[in-house]
């Protein structure tokens, strides 16, 4: 029984990576504050980094620990530009609600 | 390995992730997604990944979420002045996610993966074999990591600058 579960272990965390990424994808479709999508794309990200770090450790080997490491450095720049084109948007608009955000359409 | 544990731990983690998205206030959420990266960093111990959990808690319980709460608390957002969209809106998003996952569920059932044990190996993730990986094949993606950075310091300096 108990090597059974540990034979399936990798399917559980692969499982959960995929509900994390699912749960991501659905606060980005229905948020409509920018600062909360920004999170929701943290969360895909780090769902996908899990998943990494999973095979990587299933194959004893630390190529995707790496690989992690590249993704986190992309997450924060990526962050620090986003949060930085936020405060611009409120200074100009004084929201950050997405619906306001649609001159572009006009 | 500890079932039991694992089975604790992913649902801290879902609904962590869950309070994230369907929270009213943005404060709230960002303290539940810092709830989220420990309960992964938790899972990263668990791997086998030591110092990637250290790095995960510094960069993203340190940095990143500060500067959310940092902005969060700036623009003063802190009340529940959120209009949600309308319901309509809420359920097709909810049933897009929901295929998705049926979508990526069936994929991964259909592939043929072979019965992996856990790592009995413990030393994969220390910072010694991590720092040789990444100072050896992985030196060149290494230093222009560093290029993006710099690139997006002076990129965020100068949108906030204006």
């Amino acid at each position: 029984m108990e090597n059974t579960i540990i034979a399936s272990s990798q399917n559980w965390y692969i499982v959960l990576s995929l509900l994390l990424f699912c749960i991501g994808v659905m606060g980005v479709l229905f948020r409509r504050n920018a600062i909360v999508i920004l999170m929701c794309v943290e969360l895909m990200l780090n769902s996908v980094n899990l998943l990494l770090v999973t095979f990587s450790s299933f194959n004893e080997s630390n190529d995707g620990q790496v690989f992690v490491f590249f993704i986190m450095v992309v997450a924060a720049a990526e962050v620090a530009v986003g949060l930085a084109l936020l405060m611009s948007v409120y200074r100009n608009i004084a929201s950050t609600d997405i619906n306001v955000l649609s001159k572009l359409k006009h | 390995m500890n079932f039991y544990l694992f089975l604790i731990l992913s649902a801290l983690t879902l609904l962590s992730a869950l309070v994230v998205v369907f929270s009213r206030n943005p404060m709230y959420s960002v303290l539940s997604l810092i709830v989220c990266f420990f309960t992964i960093a938790a899972h990263y111990i668990m791997l086998k990944a030591q110092f990637l959990a250290i790095v995960h808690l510094i960069v993203y319980a340190g940095a990143i979420m500060v500067l959310f709460l940092f902005v969060v608390m700036l623009l003063n957002l802190n009340k529940q002045n959120e209009v949600h969209k309308t319901n309509m809106v809420k359920v097709a998003a909810v049933i897009t996610g929901g295929l998705l996952f049926l979508v990526l569920i069936a994929s991964v059932r259909t592939t043929e993966l072979s019965a992996f044990t856990l790592p009995t190996n413990n030393e994969i993730g220390y910072v010694q074999q991590v720092g040789q990986k990444l100072f050896n094949e992985f030196l060149l993606p290494f230093e222009i990591s560093s290029v993006l950075f710099l690139s997006a310091m002076i990129g965020s300096v100068v949108l906030s600058k204006k």
